[in-house]
């Protein structure tokens, strides 16, 4: 198993070191001549006004709360459904229900319209 | 003869002899053998990523009644095939602008994750037979590919967030949203394979597909399994990250040169990954005619079912509008997420009953079809209810807002 997982660690570092140099390499060939007007973000051609680090309304703030809930839901699942084929019955209907219970918590925002653009 | 039917262990047997007799520990040589794996590992996404723009670029020409790259300015070889090598030239040579204001660090590794996180999902695709040809036979192969392949997400995140560009910031948002959302219905097709492979690891899903590809037992979850694959990569039709119409370019406006380069190869790259998952887990992976006798074989038939499926995708992507950010969003939380749960509760008792009912590799053909007849009446339920649904909508006034 270790054995395994080394060759996922050394991939990591190759996969980090490859991508290293395709971003380092081109530093050596490419010109280097910056000026203030080209390094403006490009905002379509308007003269960029203030960061854009400020707060605005994310429409979809409560798409990422069910994502939570439907994550750690997955999370669960994971091993339920590998090892539905050896347990008794009755534990993939408990799998079930709560596969059931989260679908109603789906439909309840779905009611509430939480899933509607607002 | 031996040598050839098995040609791509026998040479790494060969190696590793070689570095054996020529003084190394065993202990030592078994690591060279798996640094090289590594880096066989890392390029060979790479190099069906330099043949991909090169045939993305063909097959959208031919889709859109164009030329494409067959002699564009210059000699660009018979059909244009080093047209990608220019490619690469040009992008390593072109100047590199950096925007005043940016956040430096999200924004020079976000680049550097995109490419390595769509590398490290290859570490557990087997392409051949035998504990040789798959770098790494975790036991948790798939939820590791589901691992690495949501990582993109943190890649778009911090690119969008760091640029100091209000419609890279809206794309990042957008990311957000998008990504979170496909993963669900990406994850529960991915626990209908689990449920009818029994198991995790990829090389257990690939021998569950001794007679019969899933592809035919589980369409549907296939079906879900591709279109939030291709939402997770944000190809064309969800292509909401970086819509030129609405969003320059989304989260990689402000990069220019190899760092844009990055972007460029990353999105190829996650689509050769999902490919190649697509390939492994529906349509059988390295298995097809011959390969008991020729092992060697085993590749070519992975690579030539990776690049169908590329085909696939871009048809998908030549083919398709794009949908609206609120219509994307409705079709995985409405349509996508109760259709792969109902799925989920369906083959699971179904599955449990059937390797009771019909054990064994004799009746892999009724267990196969009887999942597939499941299969087309939970489709059938589901056109149903999505008709029904649709007459009773009524037209409400849509609010109008500036959409973020």
């Amino acid at each position: 198993m270790l054995g395994q997982f080394t060759f996922v660690g050394i991939l990591l570092v190759v996969a980090l070191l490859l991508s290293l140099f395709m971003v380092g390499a081109p530093w050596l060939l490419r010109p280097k001549r910056p000026n203030p007007r080209k390094s403006e973000p490009y905002e379509c051609g308007l003269t960029p006004h203030g960061e854009s680090w400020v707060q605005f309304k994310a429409q979809y703030y409560v798409f990422a709360l069910v994502f939570v809930a439907f994550d750690v839901e997955a999370v669960f699942l994971l091993p339920w459904a590998l090892a539905h084929n050896v347990m008794p019955f009755y534990a993939v209907l408990e799998g079930i229900l709560f596969i059931l219970l989260l679908f109603a918590a789906l439909l309840y925002l779905w009611r509430k319209g939480g899933l509607e653009w607002m | 003869m031996d040598f050839i039917s098995d040609a791509i262990v026998n040479i790494g047997l060969w190696l590793e002899r070689l570095l054996v007799s020529a003084g190394l520990a065993p202990q030592a040589a078994a690591l060279v053998m798996t640094i090289v794996g590594t880096v066989v590992v890392a390029f060979f996404p790479l190099l069906i990523v330099v043949f991909l723009i090169w045939m993305y670029r063909k097959a959208s020409a031919r889709i859109g009644g164009r030329l494409g790259p067959n002699s564009s300015g210059t000699w660009a070889g018979p059909g244009g095939i080093v047209q990608p090598i220019a490619d690469v030239i040009k992008m390593f040579t072109k100047e590199d602008i950096r925007p005043l204001g940016i956040d430096p660090v999200p924004y020079n590794l976000a680049p550097i994750i995109v490419v390595a996180s769509a590398v490290m999902v290859w570490a557990v695709v087997p392409f051949g037979k035998g504990p040789r040809m798959i770098g790494a036979d975790l036991g948790i192969g798939l939820f590791y590919i589901m691992a690495f392949s949501s990582a993109s997400l943190v890649a778009f995140l911090m690119a969008g967030w760091s640029s100091n560009n209000k419609y890279s910031t809206v794309s990042a948002f957008r990311a957000t949203a998008q990504l979170l959302g496909y993963e669900i219905p990406q994850l529960v097709a991915v626990l209908c394979v689990v449920v009818v492979a029994g198991s995790l690891r990829m090389s257990a899903i690939v021998d569950a597909q001794q007679d019969v590809i899933l592809l035919i037992a589980l369409p549907l979850p296939a079906l879900i399994f591709l279109l939030a694959s291709y939402a997770e990569i944000g190809s064309r039709p969800f292509e909401l990250l970086e819509c030129e119409s609405e969003l320059v370019a989304g989260y990689q406006t402000e990069y220019s040169g190899m760092r844009w380069g990055m972007f460029y190869v990353g999105e190829f790259m996650g689509a050769v990954a999902v490919s190649a998952l697509f390939a492994t887990v529906f349509l059988g992976g390295w298995r097809g005619p011959f390969v008991d006798s020729f092992p060697v074989l085993g590749t070519l038939w992975l690579v030539l079912k990776i690049l169908f499926m590329l085909l696939v995708w871009t048809f998908f992507q030549m083919t398709l509008p794009r949908l609206r950010i609120d219509q994307m969003l409705a079709f995985n939380w409405k349509f996508l997420v109760p259709l792969s749960l109902v799925l989920l509760c369906v083959l699971a008792p179904l599955n449990h009953w059937l390797v009771r009912a019909l054990p064994g590799s004799d009746y892999v053909w009724a267990r196969t079809g009887i999942l597939l007849a499941a299969n087309v009446l939970v489709f059938l339920g589901t056109w149903a209810v999505v008709a029904i649904a649709e007459r009773r909508r009524t037209v409400r006034p849509r609010q109008v807002e500036v959409s973020a």
